[in-house]
C-alpha cells in the first residue's frame, strides 16, 4: 500500500514545494502603482499598450522630480483574462506594498476589483487601497456598484453615447440607423442607450435594425452584413472591438456595403489596420476623449514625444489625465496616503490633455471631459500623425463640450468619515 | 457451505481492515499528521498572497481528487469536469446571497454542502447522458457538454451573472463562535477542514467494494459484466460522486473569492484540473494532491518570471505524457519496493546516479529555456529591444553569441546526459536485482 | 428575404466544406490509428500562419502549395517521434499527448507571430467580385475556397478507392496486422496518413486565413466544432463527416439570421412572460443568440438518440 509513511513524507514534500512564495520585502522608496491587465494570451497586445503608456508617464513624471520627491514605479501584474486570477494578483500587489491599483481592460474584471477593494478597505481600516479605472466603461461601476475608492477616467459608455448622439443631432443626412453590438453588458448598454437617446434627440431617425451577436465567437459576419444591407441603413452604430470589429468591417468591405460607421473602438489596437484593409476611407468615426491630430498644440507635443519614445500612438489620453491628477492630488494633500489622495481627487477640476476643462464628479467618481468625434482617412494637411503604419490618420469632425456630456447617476456612495 | 460462500465473496466485502487499537492508530496517523501540517502551514507562510495561494491549493486538491475518481479510478477521461465545479460554485454563491438577503440562520461553513449538492445534481443529470459510452466517446461527450454549459452562461444571465459573474459577501452570514470569515486566515482554516474531510471521504470511497468495482470497470468492463456488475451503472455512480466533490470544491472557491463567473465552467478550468491530476499521477491517491499543489504554485509563480509561462506549462505536460505518464507520484512509487525492503544502500547509490545525471539535465534545461526566451524576444517583442535578462545576466538577443550559447548548452547538456543513462540504468538494475520478492504493494 | 437565404446558403455550404476539409483528416487519422487528434485544429492554424508567412515572401500561390506540405511534414514527424512513443501507454495517453500538443502549438504560434491578427490578405488575382446576387457582391475568393474544397474531396475519393496506396490505406484501417504480414510497412503508412490528415487541415487554414482572421485563437474557435462534426457524422465515417459538416455549416449560418425568440413563439400561443430569473432569460433568448451552442445541442441529441452518429459504422 502507498503507505502512511509515503503520505506523510509526501505531505512534507508538498509543504516544502509550497515554499518560496514569500514576496521579497523590498524597502524601496518608490511609489508603486500596480497595473493589472492581461499580459499573456489573448488580450496581451491590448494590455501591453496600456502598460507602455503608463510606464512612459511614470518615466516622464520621474524626470520632473517624481511625486513628493519619490519615484513612481509601475508594477505589472498579469490577470490572464480571468476574474479570480485578477483578485489573486490584487492580493499579491497589496502584499508587496502597493496602495494604488490601475486597470482597464474588461469591465467584468473591473467589477471584481472594485468589489474586492471595497471589502478590503472595510476589513482593513488604515491600509486602504485606491482603484484607478482607466478603460472599463460599464456604467454600472459608477452607478449601482459605485465606490468611494474607485475613480474612473474613461467616459463611460453612456457618456460616449450622449456625446455621439449630440453629434448625430447635427447631421441631417443620417436617416436610418442600424445597431449591431456584442451580446454582453457593454454591448447591451450601447444599444439600449442608443435607442433611448436617439429617440429623444432625433425622433425622425429610424432605427432599422438592432442586432446582438455572441462576443468574440462569430467568424463570418456576412449574414449580418447582408441584413444591414437589406435594411437600407445609411449609418451603423457599433461598440464592437477586437476581432469582432475587424471581421465586421472585412465582411462589409467584401459585400461592398457603403455606410458610415460610428464606433467606440475603431482606434484600438488593430482597428486602423482593419479599417484600411477594408478600404473604407472617411467612413469610420470614433468617439473618444482625444485623437492624435486634435488641433491643440500641447497635446500634439505630447503625442510627438510619446511616439518618439514608445513607438506607438497614444490611445489613452485619459491615462495622461489620470496620472497628472494623481500627482497633483498627492502634492495638494502633501501625502501619499490613499485616504488623503482620494479626498483631493474627489471633485477635482483640471485642464485635460486635449484642451478644455474636466472634473472628477464627487457623486460617483466619474470623470467628465470634452469628447471628440473623429474620422479615419488619408492624411490631409494639418494632420501630422498617422496610425499603425497605414498612412491614414484621425481627423476631428466635432467637439462636444464637457457640459453637454453629463449623465445622471444612481450612485449612493459610502463616504468614509 | 456458508464458509465457502463467504470465502468466495471476498471481493464484495472490500479489503478487510485489521482489528485492534494499534491498527486503528496506524490508520488514522497519516490523516492526523496531515491535519497538523495544514494547521501549521500558515504559521510558516504568513503573507496575504501566501494564504491566498494555500487556500487555492486546498480547493484544487479537492477538485483534482474528484477528477481522479473519474480518470484514475474508473478510467473515464473527461474534458468537461469544470462544469460541476462551476455549477456547484454558482449554486453556492446564489445560496450565500439568498441567506444574506433573507437573513437565514445558516453559517458559512455549511455553504460547501450546497455546492456539493449542486455538483451532485448536475452530475446525475449530465451523467445519465455522458456515461452511456466510455473511452473516446465519453471524452467527446464531456467536451461537448462542457462547451454547451460554458456557452449558455452568456445567455442565462440571471443565473450566471453575465461576464461579471455573481459576487457575494461572506462576512454577512450567521457568525458562529465569533468567526466572521473576513480575514483570509479564517477562510484558509475553513478550506483546510473541508479539504481533509473530502480527502478522507474520497479515500474511504476508494476502498469500498464500489471503489474496487470502479477499478474493475476501468481494467476490463466486459469481465466486470461477467461478475455481475453493470459497468454503466458503476460509471454513472462514479460520475455522480465525482460531481459531488467537484461541487464542494466549487463552493469553497465561491467562499474564497466571493465571486464566481463563467470561467469556472470553462474549458480552461477543465484543462487545468486534467493537467493537475495527470502531472501528479493518476495511479495513486496522493498523485492528484501533489499535482494540485504543484500546478497551483507553478501557475502563480511562473507568470512572474517569464511571459511565455504557458508554453513551459504545455511542454512540461507533454514531457510528462511522453516520459512519465504515471506522474510525479508514479515516479516516486517506482521506488517503493526499495523503501519497503529498507534497501538503503541501494537507494543511496541510486540517488548518487540520479544526481550525476541531474547536472547535465539541468544544463540541457537551461539551454532550452534560453533558446525559448531568445526566440520570444526576437520574434514576439522585437519592438521592445532585444535585451533579455537571464538569471541575472543581460544578454542581447540580436547578437549571435547568446544563440550559440543556447545551442552549446543544449547540445552539450544532451550529449553528457545521454552518457549518464547507462549509469542510471546500471544503478537501477543493481538496486532491484538484489531485492527479495516482496508481497503485492497496496 | 430571398437574398438572405441565398447568401446564407452559399456561405453555409462554404463553411461546411471548410469544416469538412478538416474533419476528413481527423476522421482518417481516427479510423486508422484510433487516436482522436486533439491538435488537429492547431495544425489548421499552423497552415494559416505558414501560408501567411510564405505568402509574404513568395506570394499566395506558392504558399498554397508549400504550406500544407510543410505542415504535413511536421505532422508526420509528430507521429513518428511523439505519438508512436506514447502509443505503448494506451489510448488515454495518446489523447492527452495530442491535447498537450494543441496547447503547445498555440503557444509557439503566439510566441513567434504575436497575439494579434496577422495581415494575411486575399491575393490580388482573386480579389474581385465573382457575381452579384440580389445586389450583394459575392467575392471570387469564396468561390475559390469552395472549388478547392470540392476538388480535394474528389481527389481524396479517387486516391482512396482507385490507387494502390489508397487500397493499402483502406486495408490498414481495418486489418492492420494482416497488411503488415503481407509485407507492407504499416507504421510508415500510419505516418503518411497522419501527415496527409494534418496537411488537409493545413490546406483549410491556408485558404481560410485571408477570409477569416488569422490569429492565434483560430484553433480554439474551430476546435470544438470539429469534434462535434466528427461525432455527429459518426466516428470513422468519411461520408458521415461530409454530411455532418454541411449540416452544421448550414445550420450555423442560417440560424444567425433568424431573430425569432421563444417569446415570439409562445406569446402567439398565449403564454404569459415569466417574472424573472432563468425563465425570463430563456423567454427572451433569440435563435440567433443561441447560434454558437446549436452544434453542442446537436452533439448531445445525437449521443442520446443515435450514439453511433449519423453514419457511424462501429461503436468505438
Amino acid at each position: 500500500m502507498t503507505s502512511s509513511r509515503f503520505i506523510t513524507a509526501l505531505c512534507a514534500a508538498a509543504a516544502a514545494v509550497a515554499a518560496i512564495f514569500a514576496p521579497p520585502a523590498v524597502a524601496e522608496d518608490t511609489v508603486k502603482i500596480a497595473y493589472i491587465d492581461p499580459l499573456s494570451g489573448g488580450g496581451a497586445n491590448i494590455g501591453e499598450v496600456g502598460l507602455k503608456t503608463f510606464q512612459y508617464l511614470a518615466d516622464s513624471t520621474n524626470a520632473h522630480g517624481g511625486v513628493l520627491g519619490r519615484k513612481l514605479e509601475i508594477v505589472p501584474y498579469d490577470n490572464k483574462l480571468n476574474a479570480q486570477e485578477t483578485l489573486v494578483q490584487v492580493q499579491k500587489a497589496i502584499d508587496s506594498g502597493v496602495r494604488f491599483i490601475t486597470q482597464g481592460n474588461g469591465s467584468a474584471f473591473a467589477a471584481a476589483i472594485e468589489d474586492f477593494v471595497n471589502k478590503y478597505n472595510e476589513r482593513n481600516p488604515g491600509k486602504e487601497v485606491l482603484y484607478f479605472n482607466y478603460a472599463a466603461v460599464d456604467p454600472v461601476l459608477t452607478n449601482d456598484k459605485c465606490s468611494y475608492w474607485h475613480f474612473r477616467w474613461d467616459a463611460n459608455s453612456d457618456i460616449k453615447m450622449i456625446a455621439l448622439t449630440n453629434y448625430m443631432k447635427t447631421r441631417p443626412s443620417i436617416k436610418k440607423v442600424y445597431l449591431i453590438n456584442q451580446d454582453y453588458s457593454f454591448g447591451q448598454s450601447v444599444r439600449a442607450q442608443a435607442r433611448k437617446m436617439l429617440g429623444a434627440k432625433r425622433p425622425d431617425i429610424e432605427i432599422v435594425g438592432d442586432e446582438v451577436h455572441p462576443l468574440l465567437k462569430v467568424t463570418d459576419f456576412s449574414p449580418y452584413v447582408a441584413k444591414i444591407k437589406a435594411s437600407g441603413a445609411d449609418s451603423v452604430i457599433t461598440g464592437n472591438w477586437g476581432q469582432d470589429f475587424a471581421l465586421l468591417l472585412k465582411a462589409a468591405a467584401d459585400a461592398g456595403l457603403q455606410v458610415d460607421w460610428y464606433t467606440y473602438y475603431a482606434g484600438g489596437a488593430g482597428g486602423p489596420t482593419a479599417v484600411k484593409q477594408a478600404n473604407l476611407p472617411d467612413r469610420v468615426f470614433e468617439i473618444a476623449e482625444g485623437v492624435p491630430n486634435d488641433p491643440y498644440e500641447p497635446a500634439r507635443e505630447f503625442e510627438k514625444a510619446f511616439r518618439a519614445k514608445v513607438g506607438i500612438s497614444n490611445f489613452y489620453p485619459r491615462a495622461v489625465n489620470q496620472m497628472r491628477m494623481f500627482v497633483r492630488a498627492a502634492e495638494e494633500a502633501k501625502s501619499l496616503e490613499p485616504v488623503k489622495v482620494a479626498a483631493k481627487l474627489h471633485g477635482m477640476n483640471v485642464t485635460v490633455l486635449n484642451g478644455g476643462d474636466g472634473f472628477m464628479r464627487a457623486d460617483d467618481h466619474q470623470f467628465f471631459q470634452p469628447m471628440y468625434i473623429a474620422k479615419l482617412g488619408p492624411l490631409g494637411k494639418d494632420q501630422p500623425f498617422e496610425e499603425e503604419n497605414t498612412g491614414w490618420g484621425w481627423k476631428t469632425q466635432g467637439r462636444i463640450d464637457t457640459k453637454d456630456t453629463i449623465v445622471s447617476t444612481s450612485c449612493k456612495m459610502n463616504q468614509p468619515s | 457451505m456458508r464458509d465457502v460462500a463467504s470465502e468466495i465473496n471476498i471481493s464484495t466485502r472490500g479489503i478487510p481492515y485489521p482489528a485492534g487499537a494499534a491498527a486503528a492508530a496506524r490508520l488514522a496517523a497519516p490523516w492526523i499528521a496531515l491535519a497538523i501540517v495544514f494547521a501549521i502551514l500558515p504559521l510558516i507562510f504568513t503573507s496575504g498572497s501566501a494564504l491566498t495561494m494555500l487556500s487555492m491549493m486546498g480547493i484544487m486538491i479537492v477538485f483534482a481528487l474528484s477528477y481522479n475518481m473519474l480518470l484514475g479510478e474508473t478510467g473515464l477521461l473527461s474534458f468537461g469536469h469544470a462544469v460541476y465545479y462551476g455549477l456547484g460554485g454558482f449554486l453556492a454563491v446564489h445560496a450565500m446571497n439568498t441567506v444574506v438577503h433573507d437573513a437565514l440562520p445558516v453559517p458559512l461553513p455549511l455553504i460547501p454542502v450546497v455546492g456539493g449538492f449542486g455538483g451532485l445534481l448536475f452530475g446525475i443529470v449530465f451523467g445519465s447522458v455522458s456515461t452511456r459510452r466510455a473511452g473516446t466517446a465519453f471524452a467527446m461527450i464531456s467536451l461537448g457538454l462542457g462547451e454547451l454549459v460554458a456557452s449558455s452562461s452568456l445567455i442565462l444571465r440571471s443565473f450566471f451573472g453575465g461576464e461579471e459573474g455573481v459576487s457575494t459577501n461572506r462576512t454577512k452570514l450567521l457568525h458562529l463562535f465569533g468567526f466572521n470569515f473576513g480575514p483570509q486566515i479564517q477562510v484558509y482554516y475553513l478550506i483546510a477542514a473541508w479539504c481533509i474531510l473530502c480527502m478522507i471521504a474520497m479515500y474511504a470511497l476508494r476502498r469500498t467494494p464500489f471503489g474496487r468495482m470502479c477499478n474493475a470497470v476501468r481494467e476490463n468492463p466486459e469481465r466486470a459484466q461477467f461478475v455481475g456488475y453493470n459497468p454503466r451503472m458503476v460509471r454513472f455512480l462514479a460520475f455522480s460522486f465525482a460531481g459531488l466533490f467537484a461541487g464542494i470544491a466549487g463552493g469553497l472557491s465561491a467562499i474564497n473569492f466571493e465571486l464566481v463567473n463563467s470561467a469556472a465552467v470553462g474549458a480552461t478550468q477543465s484543462g487545468l484540473v486534467l493537467v493537475a491530476a495527470f502531472i501528479g499521477g493518476t495511479g495513486s491517491f496522493i498523485g492528484p494532491v501533489i499535482g494540485a499543489v504543484l500546478v497551483t504554485w507553478l501557475e502563480a509563480m511562473l507568470s512572474d518570471i517569464t511571459e511565455v509561462w504557458q508554453l513551459y506549462f504545455g511542454l512540461l505536460f507533454i514531457g510528462m505524457v511522453m516520459f512519465a505518464p504515471d506522474g510525479v507520484a508514479g515516479l516516486v512509487t517506482k521506488h517503493a519496493p526499495l523503501w519497503q525492503a529498507r534497501a538503503y544502500g541501494s537507494m543511496l547509490r541510486l540517488a548518487q546516479a540520479y544526481l550525476i545525471a541531474l547536472a547535465p539535465a539541468l544544463v540541457l534545461l537551461g539551454g532550452l529555456v534560453l533558446g525559448v526566451e531568445l526566440t520570444y524576444r526576437i520574434s514576439g517583442k522585437a519592438a521592445e529591444g532585444t535585451m533579455i535578462s537571464f538569471f541575472h545576466a543581460t544578454l542581447d538577443a540580436a547578437s549571435a553569441w547568446p544563440w550559440a550559447l543556447a545551442a552549446a548548452l543544449i547540445a552539450g547538456g544532451f550529449g553528457v546526459f545521454r552518457l549518464t543513462w547507462p549509469l542510471v540504468g546500471a544503478a537501477w538494475h543493481d538496486a532491484f536485482v538484489h531485492l527479495p520478492a516482496t508481497g503485492r504493494a497496496k | 428575404m430571398l437574398e438572405l437565404v441565398t447568401i446564407s446558403a452559399l456561405n453555409g455550404v462554404l463553411y461546411g466544406m471548410l469544416l469538412f476539409l478538416m474533419a476528413s483528416g481527423l476522421t482518417l487519422i481516427f479510423s486508422m490509428m484510433g487516436v482522436l487528434n486533439f491538435a488537429h485544429a492547431s495544425f489548421y492554424m499552423l497552415g494559416a500562419f505558414f501560408g501567411f508567412q510564405i505568402s509574404q515572401m513568395l506570394g499566395f500561390w506558392p504558399a498554397f502549395v508549400v504550406a500544407p506540405v510543410l505542415v504535413g511534414g511536421i505532422g508526420a514527424l509528430v507521429e513518428r517521434y511523439g505519438l508512436r512513443q506514447v502509443h505503448r501507454y494506451g489510448p488515454v495517453a495518446e489523447l492527452l499527448f495530442t491535447f498537450g500538443l494543441a496547447f503547445v502549438i498555440v503557444e509557439i504560434v503566439q510566441m513567434v507571430w504575436g497575439k494579434g491578427p496577422a495581415d494575411y490578405r486575399v491575393p490580388a488575382s482573386l480579389d474581385f467580385s465573382a457575381f452579384t446576387v440580389f445586389a450583394t457582391n459575392y467575392p471570387a475568393y469564396k468561390v475559390f475556397e469552395l472549388l478547392t474544397a470540392v476538388a480535394i474531396f474528389a481527389v481524396l475519393l479517387v486516391v482512396l478507392t482507385r490507387t494502390r496506396i489508397g487500397l493499402i490505406v483502406q486495408a490498414s484501417l481495418t486489418h492492420a496486422d494482416m497488411v503488415a504480414m503481407l509485407g507492407h510497412n504499416v507504421p510508415r503508412v500510419f505516418m503518411l496518413m497522419f501527415g496527409v490528415g494534418t496537411g488537409l487541415a493545413a490546406v483549410a487554414g491556408v485558404i481560410a486565413g485571408p477570409a477569416l482572421v488569422t490569429q492565434s485563437n483560430m484553433a480554439a474557435a474551430l476546435g470544438p466544432i470539429l469534434f462535434v462534426v466528427v461525432v455527429v457524422g459518426g466516428l470513422g465515417s468519411l461520408a458521415g463527416a461530409f454530411v455532418a459538416s454541411l449540416l452544421i455549416g448550414l445550420v450555423q449560418t442560417f440560424v444567425v439570421s433568424v431573430n425569432l425568440s421563444v417569446a415570439d413563439v409562445l406569446s402567439r400561443v398565449g403564454v404569459a412572460a415569466p417574472a424573472g430569473g432563468i425563465l425570463l432569460d430563456v423567454w427572451n433568448v433569440t435563435v440567433a443568440q443561441i447560434a454558437p451552442i446549436i452544434p453542442y445541442l446537436l452533439l448531445v441529441a445525437i449521443l442520446i438518440f443515435r450514439p453511433t452518429g449519423l453514419m457511424g459504422t462501429h461503436a468505438r
